[in-house]
């Protein structure tokens, strides 16, 4: 017990008086999850918005479909880019084996159906007067989607916070496509792995600290923006 | 203008409107008017080209509206709705306004010289910036108003523009509505439960039940002239009577119903089999039989006096039911009670005969 508070301290002070290596490890980890999560906005908040306005056979097997891939487990994300972005598979040309683009990529990839699905999610909350008096009002098909993606603006922040919550506490897939190589592909959670099993409980849990705050800080956006 | 032909709608397996025909003239105020469930709503979806018919035509200045894709988007910006519960879109009164405009490619400064003078006109000048959500309804209504005439609609449609409202909104929404019927040449599509509405703000009404209309025309003429009981008793006559014609001399008729008769005014021959309609407030009450230019009077029995605002009604037993609504003084004055016996005397002109 007092060992724990002993390492508590010491991780405190770690985190207070700036130490370096917390430091570059916590901004490497916003970076390649901010990057991951904005660049799964930009592709799947559309793709979602498509499943949303369109209508065709086997809709609502491809939405329950989504929401089942919303707890895909990390692990089987990393494999599957492991296998395209490794020398022999498909994407190997590009070179991104055990780089921070490979992190992004699986981050991207691994809350892409959170993104889909909670954006559809969203849209479907929109009253239906909204999109009836868009239409009355003279609004044409395009104009309708446009209007009532406006209306959801907030909730469609949720829908990113939620993505990089996701995407900052997973450790699975960056772990193996990422390399945890110190100074590169090294971020809270796979440094959290690894000191870990080091023994190394002070540095541990000086980014665990940091993790919990950082989720904390997101949820307490997510509340004010659902107050909105 | 507006030509609606054999028009039904079916939702699910459930019939909503029946056999619609109608003919809207331009610059028209013409009201529907009927209690809830009636299919008001329903049609006024159905011309603002919202939903399609399960069958029939509707066609907008000659043009039949289900002739393609395109007619039907162009004819709808010709129109504006103001809905039943209007929605504001999440944004200011300002873009709220210009929504229309803006679809319609309207660019600044014309854009904000007609949303201003639209705001304007509704008396919400100052309530630009506004978030529309956190209006007050009658406010709303008013956002909704503005919304859909900055457009300068040829048709606008109002879906019971004062139902949600208490009795000084309505007043205001009220004036609103007649000083654009009075400004613009627009012609003016409206729903309301609420006859004297109906009375005040339409030029024509139509009396929809259950999904048909039951009688159109102009409102003084519905009102004191309904063509069959449903009518009838939704325009507020109280009295209803089955009988039959027994004599008519010139016009003059004898119309038995139970044992007892009245005299009215009709061309229908004896024998007829015929609808007695008596509005209630066309009854006196005299304490006794009094001469009077009325040539029917019953004596009754007072079964009941139940005050509402400036007015009394009074149920009688005069062997059959009648109801009676005469001025909260002038029962005080006679002293009405319970139990008392009372003449109750109307004039032949004021009976309502129609053939069963
Ligand atoms: N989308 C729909 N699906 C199924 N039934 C509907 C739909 N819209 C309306 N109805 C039904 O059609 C009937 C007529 O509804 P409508 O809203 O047109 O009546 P209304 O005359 O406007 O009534 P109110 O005065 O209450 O507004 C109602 O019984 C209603 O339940
Ligand atoms: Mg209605």
């Amino acid at each position: 017990m007092e060992e724990i508070g002993a390492a508590f301290v010491t991780a405190l002070k770690l985190i207070i008086t700036g130490d370096p290596e917390v430091l570059s490890i916590t901004l490497r980890s916003i970076i390649i999850s901010g990057s991951a999560t904005i660049l799964s906005a930009l592709i799947f908040i559309p793709a979602g918005s498509a499943v949303f306005f369109s209508e065709f056979p086997g809709k609502k097997g491809l939405v329950n479909l989504i929401n089942t891939l919303f707890s895909v487990p990390t692990v089987f994300v990393g494999l599957v880019v492991f296998i395209a972005i490794s020398r022999s598979g498909p994407l190997g040309g590009l070179g991104l084996l055990f780089t921070p683009g490979a992190m992004v990529t699986a981050q991207a990839l691994l809350i892409s159906p959170v993104i889909t699905g909670l954006s559809i999610s969203a849209l479907s909350g929109v009253r239906p007067e909204i999109k009836d008096t868009a239409l009355s009002l003279g609004a044409s098909r395009v104009q309708i989607a446009i209007t009532m993606l406006r209306e959801v603006r907030y909730a469609m922040a949720v829908v990113v916070l939620a993505g990089f919550g996701r995407a900052i506490s997973e450790v699975g897939a960056g772990i193996m496509v990422g390399g945890n190589i110190r100074g590169y592909t090294r971020t809270l959670t796979t440094a959290m792995s690894l000191e870990t099993s080091m023994g190394n409980i002070e540095f541990s849990m000086a980014l665990g600290i940091i993790l919990i705050t950082i989720a904390l800080f997101v949820s307490i956006i997510v509340y004010r923006l659902q107050r909105l | 203008m507006i030509n609606i032909r054999q028009l039904n709608k079916f939702y699910g397996g459930r019939q909503i409107l029946r056999d619609i025909n109608l003919n809207i003239d331009a610059e028209e105020v013409f009201s529907f008017i009927g209690p809830s469930g009636a299919g008001k709503t329903t049609l006024l979806r159905l011309i603002d080209l919202l939903e399609r018919p399960t069958s029939g035509t509707i066609l907008y200045k000659g043009v039949n509206t289900a002739a393609s894709e395109n007619i039907r988007i162009e004819t709808r910006r010709k129109m504006a709705m103001v809905f039943q519960r209007p929605a504001m879109f999440g944004a200011s009164v300002f873009d709220n306004v210009a929504y229309g405009l803006k679809v319609r490619g309207e660019k600044n400064p014309r854009l904000a010289d007609r949303v201003g003078k639209a705001i304007q006109d509704v008396g919400l000048a100052g309530y630009e910036e506004q978030d529309a959500r956190t209006l007050s309804g009658g406010e709303i209504q008013r956002v909704a108003l503005a919304r859909a005439l900055v457009i300068s609609p040829e048709v606008l449609l109002l879906d019971e523009p004062t139902a949600n409202l208490d009795p000084v909104s309505t007043v205001t929404i009220e004036k609103l509505i007649m000083k654009i019927i009075g400004e613009m040449n627009i012609t003016v599509i409206m729903s309301t439960h609420d006859m004297a509405q109906g009375q005040r703000l339409a030029g024509k009404i139509a009396v929809m039940m259950e999904g048909r209309i039951l009688q159109t025309g102009d409102p003084g003429l519905v009102f004191n002239k309904p063509e069959n009981h449903l009518v009838a008793r939704f325009v507020g006559v109280e009295n209803i009577f089955e009988g039959n014609i027994s004599s008519n001399s010139d016009g003059l008729v004898n119309v038995a119903f139970g044992p007892h008769v009245l005299e009215g005014i009709s061309d229908l021959s004896a024998g007829e089999k015929v609808n007695i309609f008596l509005r209630p407030e066309e009854i006196t009450l005299t304490p006794s039989r009094t001469a009077t230019s009325a040539r029917n009077s019953f004596r009754g029995e007072i079964m009941r006096i139940s005050l509402n605002g400036p007015l009394a009604r009074v149920e009688l037993d005069c062997g059959f039911p009648m109801i009676a609504l005469i001025t909260r003084r002038s029962a005080e004055e006679l002293n009405l009670q319970k139990g008392q016996n009372v003449y109750a005397s109307f004039k032949a002109t004021q009976v309502h005969i129609i053939k069963r």
